[in-house]
């Protein structure tokens, strides 16, 4: 007997979309992953909901693919997906063959695609710039890959699997000679089971019949610890994130290939991108100023605006490329897009393990589908694949928007971004019977939003974030973290709370110091004026020896007597 | 008809305040134009002089118990340095007798220890009277009160952090409904209005199967709320909430309801006690005469004799009102924008600038050295601002006055991390009582 059947490494979109097919057909699955859900790549991507029209000239194949997902994902993930729309802009000077090809490539690929004059693209986004000369309109959307991501996991412990977050694998067990994966030996960082900050952590051998790699960027890790070669490239990309949507559909710049051109409308924001560098290390890697400064210089090209708005962030991903050994490929951004299957029993005679590697966000539920299809055959499992069909936590009942301010006592926006966010969740997490104060005000994240993502990941305030959005808006946290670490007490003890807001508070100064000039300087003034002289969070007394009778204490006052229980005796 | 004043101001935040009421008092006619609400509706209302030494050391991390003892130590960039510590105890003996009995702390020049709403011991040279009694050197037990819909004030656990940090006297937690049918997003202002007013709120009994509404007026209601609560405790603490025009009589309702002392912890943004003591100054102003323009920005600035060798001093500045650039004359111009926090200091992705006058403001080349790698590191940018000579006049990269009449005070000075060091208050005090007695006098020779 083994601990489960199937243990998954990765809690990204594919780790999440495998753990949730396999459990869907009743296998028993363990899913381990280092950090928080979406960790990794999935949390460090634009939110781009592919049409496949990026990839109707250059990869055909990919390009299908997207089409196909993207109707899959308007329909099982709705509460995670915004429909925008999406153009690729053709600038005078552009290359008009290019332009051609892509329209014809797209019509191949099954990819709807309408052209639009100068005057029609600037009426759906007037912010283009006046040197437009046509676009192809395209079915681009964008998705929330936190969200979609949580659903995805939420699902599969719906039907039966263990979930276990900052759950770090420190070797691959292998049987006696070295020719079968027998399971993996893991490090909590602190449980099993939900995150908590302060918790002592354990090491657990969990053994399995088969072990399946899905962590991207990092495969090549796991496969060393298994004793087999996986040669992802690991090639990074910016993203720069503004303060507002300076347009309401994706714009991609329509070129044969080259960096920042493409600009993604997201919740509140817009998100610019990309560059496409390999590295050698998928979590140490330098950030750039030039890499900032190129896609404002450049997409302002497209959208001129973007020039003198306002930045909050940036960040930084790492695509989990992948080409078959000898391939060759010298440019990272000629590497297929494609992903791949690895039997490491076919491949390297290692039974019991595969690894997959490569691939879209986009396309995770297709990946996710296949691998389970060929872990299933080798357990002799039958059960059909039921992903493309039944929607995720949160999709599915998802008909009207009601007016939530009756009955939320809600402003309404408010009421309408919670449900937009909660999908058909929302009754469950709003109606608590509380009163339900807005927490952040930049993303209208309300109280029962923050404690229902509390319940499902513990004192990690980042896979509270990562939820709900909450500290991702225009003040990056210097309004909201402490009011987000103050819902996790009492459940959880003063030190951890404290621990807790530290470390989120930390995180969003990581990615806002890219964005540090005009706007957000002064912004990231005032976070830490509010934070360091109103809060003093700066200089705590932590275990420090303070004389306080050395300091004011106060002039003497009269303590006034207490008022007499009956009413009306005073004054005698 | 030309609009002519001795000296202007440009900001309305504590150190413009400051300045113009000096100048005033002085003898001067003086014009005060503000644009937006002052960074005081944001901060604390406490009044730092000076709570920590600059240093990055450990014993940076402990706070001063004499601030003005402190003063002569601090580096020669601090703008302490300009006006020395009696120029501090000058400026805060001008604040006293401006605030009255609205704040202590005067008695001593110890610093006071107060509880935070993060639930951090913060020292401070001058404090609301509202919350003197909530002294973190008072050994006296405390419950502090927080209510379910102000968020920014979690009362368990900011007792519960305060225990841990060692503090000198027991304190429990409480979270209560504020009694009312307010809305869950009701703005901090009008639970005070209410507490001011003493407006009648329905409250509904719990006990028993069918319940029964009454009305009562908004304190009393407050305190059969926290009763429960109380247990014993000398003294209770509530979000800074507590009335926005009466405090001291909400409070002292509160405490012949409650049988204890009651006390505020300082909040912010919004900031009643800032409110209430930019209500203050703001008073103390136009009773000296001040003249105020508010609303609309400063743009620009007009020189006197355009190129000529008048061309170093300020004949004008420019108000933008309507689309069209009004220019406000004076002898003396007086720069009280604040830092990078009020946009009195701006930047964009290739450099640091004053916006108004262009003051040349130091600053590393790369802005990826203008902070550092920890949000609580020691950042470049906090002490981004302009320099000055001794008598706060605004320098050129050269080390030359920019202006002959143009002087800075406040948080558009650099050369210091107000944040860090705890000292904004008193620096936006004593350079604005410092600037503005030097315009004054300037004006009079």
């Amino acid at each position: 007997m083994t601990d489960a059947e199937v243990l998954v490494v990765g809690g990204g979109s594919t780790g999440c979309g495998i753990a949730r097919d396999l459990a869907m057909r009743g296998v028993d699955v363990t899913l381990v992953e280092k950090g928080n859900l979406t960790n990794g790549t999935t949390g460090r991507m634009h939110g781009l909901l592919h049409s496949g029209a990026r990839y109707a000239v250059s990869d055909q194949p990919s390009a299908s693919e997207c089409i196909e997902e993207n109707r899959v994902l308007r329909d099982i993930a709705s509460h995670c997906v915004e429909m925008t729309g999406g153009q690729f802009v053709q600038l005078e000077g552009d290359d008009d063959e290019y332009f051609e090809e892509k329209l014809k490539g797209c019509r191949e690929c099954g990819i709807p695609a309408d052209v639009l004059t100068a005057e029609e693209a600037r009426e759906e986004e007037p912010y283009l710039s006046k040197d437009v000369k046509r676009s192809i309109r395209v079915p681009d959307g964008a998705i929330d890959p936190f969200r979609l991501c949580v659903a995805n996991a939420a699902s599969a412990q719906e039907h039966g699997a263990r979930i276990e977050t900052h759950t770090e694998v420190t070797d691959v067990l292998l049987d006696e000679s070295d020719d079968e994966v027998r399971g993996l030996e893991v490090r909590h960082d602190s449980g099993p089971g939900k995150h908590e900050h302060g918790r002592a952590g354990e090491t657990e051998k969990i053994t399995a019949e088969y072990v399946v790699n899905a962590t991207g960027a990092w495969a090549g890790q796991i496969g060393e610890m298994a004793g087999v070669d996986v040669e992802v490239r690991p090639s990074k990309g910016v993203m720069v994130v503004m303060n507002c949507r300076q347009v309401d559909t994706v714009i991609n710049h329509c070129r044969p290939k080259g960096d920042a051109d493409i600009v993604v409308p997201h919740e509140t924001t817009a998100i610019l991108g990309t560059t496409d560098e390999e590295v050698s290390d998928p979590e140490d890697y330098p950030e750039e100023q030039w890499e900032v400064d190129m896609m404002i210089d450049q997409l302002s090209k497209l959208v001129p605006i973007l020039q003198e708005a306002r930045t909050v962030r940036s960040f930084w991903g790492v695509r989990p490329l992948y080409e078959p050994p000898g391939t060759g490929t010298t440019d990272p951004t000629d590497i297929t897009r494609d992903y791949f299957l690895l039997d490491h029993e076919e491949r390297d005679g290692l039974s019991s393990f595969t690894s997959i590697v490569g691939g879209k966000f986009t396309t995770y539920r297709m990946m996710a589908e296949e691998i389970s299809d060929h872990v299933c055959e080798q357990l002799g499992v039958s059960a059909e694949c039921q992903t493309a069909d039944e929607p995720l936590p949160g999709s599915e009942d998802f008909s009207v928007l009601r007016d939530y301010m009756d009955e939320f006592g809600l402003r309404s926006p408010v009421g309408r971004r919670s449900v937009q966010r909660l999908g058909s969740r929302a009754d469950d997490v709003l109606k608590t019977g509380e009163p339900n104060p807005v927490l952040c005000d930049c993303e209208a994240v309300t109280r029962a939003e923050v404690r229902d993502a509390i319940d499902q990941s513990g004192t990690d305030l980042n896979a509270v974030r990562i939820r709900t959005r909450a500290s991702m808006g225009n003040c990056q946290g210097g309004f909201c973290c402490h009011r987000m670490a103050n819902e996790l007490f009492p459940e959880y003890d003063e030190s951890q709370a404290y621990d807790a807001l530290d470390e989120l508070f930390e995180e969003r100064w990581k990615g806002e110091r890219h964005a540090l000039w005009g706007e957000q300087l002064s912004q990231a003034a005032l976070n830490y004026a509010l934070h360091a002289t109103t809060m003093n969070r700066d200089r705590p007394l932590k275990g420090e020896d303070t004389d306080f009778a050395a300091f004011d204490s106060g002039v003497e006052t009269e303590i006034p007597e207490p008022v007499a229980d009956e009413r009306g005796e005073r004054g005698d | 008809m030309a609009i002519e004043d001795d000296v202007t101001v440009v900001g309305g935040g504590l150190a413009g305040l400051t300045t113009a009421l000096s100048a005033a008092r002085a003898g001067a006619q003086v014009r005060l134009l503000s644009h937006k609400d002052s960074t005081l509706r944001s901060a604390s209302g406490l009044v730092d002089v000076l709570g920590y030494r600059p240093e990055s050391a450990a014993e940076a991390t402990a706070p001063i118990v004499d601030p003005f003892e402190a003063i002569s130590d601090l580096p020669e960039s601090h703008p302490y340095s300009k006006v020395g510590e009696s120029g501090v105890r000058d400026a805060l003996a001008l604040f006293d007798e401006v605030v009255g009995d609205a704040y202590q702390g005067s008695h001593t020049d110890r610093n006071a220890l107060l509880a935070t709403h993060g639930g951090e011991v913060k020292p401070t040279a001058r404090y609301p009277a509202s919350a003197a009694a909530g002294l973190t050197s008072d050994t006296r037990e405390a419950l502090l009160v927080g209510f379910e819909t102000v968020v920014d004030f979690d009362a368990p656990l900011v007792a519960s952090h305060l225990e841990s940090s060692g503090v000198p006297f027991d304190v429990r937690g409480a979270t209560v409904r504020f009694p009312g049918d307010f809305r869950a997003d009701a703005k901090l202002t009008r639970l005070a209005d209410a507490l001011d007013s003493d407006e009648r709120v329905e409250v509904r009994e719990e006990t028993g199967s069918a319940g029964y509404a009454e009305s009562l007026p908004a304190r009393q209601a407050l305190a059969e709320v926290v009763k429960p609560h109380l247990d014993g405790a000398e003294r209770v603490g509530f979000p800074a909430l507590l009335g926005q025009h009466d405090p001291a009589e909400v409070r002292a309702s509160l405490e012949s309801e409650l049988g204890a002392a009651v006390f505020e912890v300082p909040m912010g943004p919004p900031s009643l006690p800032g409110m209430r003591l930019e209500g203050k100054l703001l008073g103390a102003c136009r009773e000296a005469g001040v003249r105020m323009t508010t609303g609309n920005p400063v743009v620009g600035y007009e020189t006197a004799g355009g190129t000529d060798d008048d061309g170093d001093r300020i004949a004008a500045v420019r108000v933008e009102r309507n689309g069209a650039a009004i220019p406000f004359h004076a002898e003396q111009f007086v720069l009280a924008t604040g830092g990078l926090v009020g946009k009195g200091i701006d930047s964009n992705r290739s450099g640091v600038r004053e916006p108004i006058f262009d003051c040349y403001v130091p600053h590393p080349d790369d802005r990826y050295d203008w902070f550092a790698a920890e949000a609580f590191g020691e950042h470049p940018f906090a002490r981004f601002g302009v320099e000055t000579d001794d008598d706060m006049r605004v320098l050129d990269a050269g080390g030359e006055s920019d202006f002959s009449n143009l002087r800075a005070a406040g948080a558009v000075l650099g050369g210091f991390d107000f944040a860090a060091t705890k000292s904004g208050a008193g620096v936006s005090l004593a350079t604005g009582r410092a600037a503005g007695l030097a315009a004054a006098r300037e004006v009079s020779e």
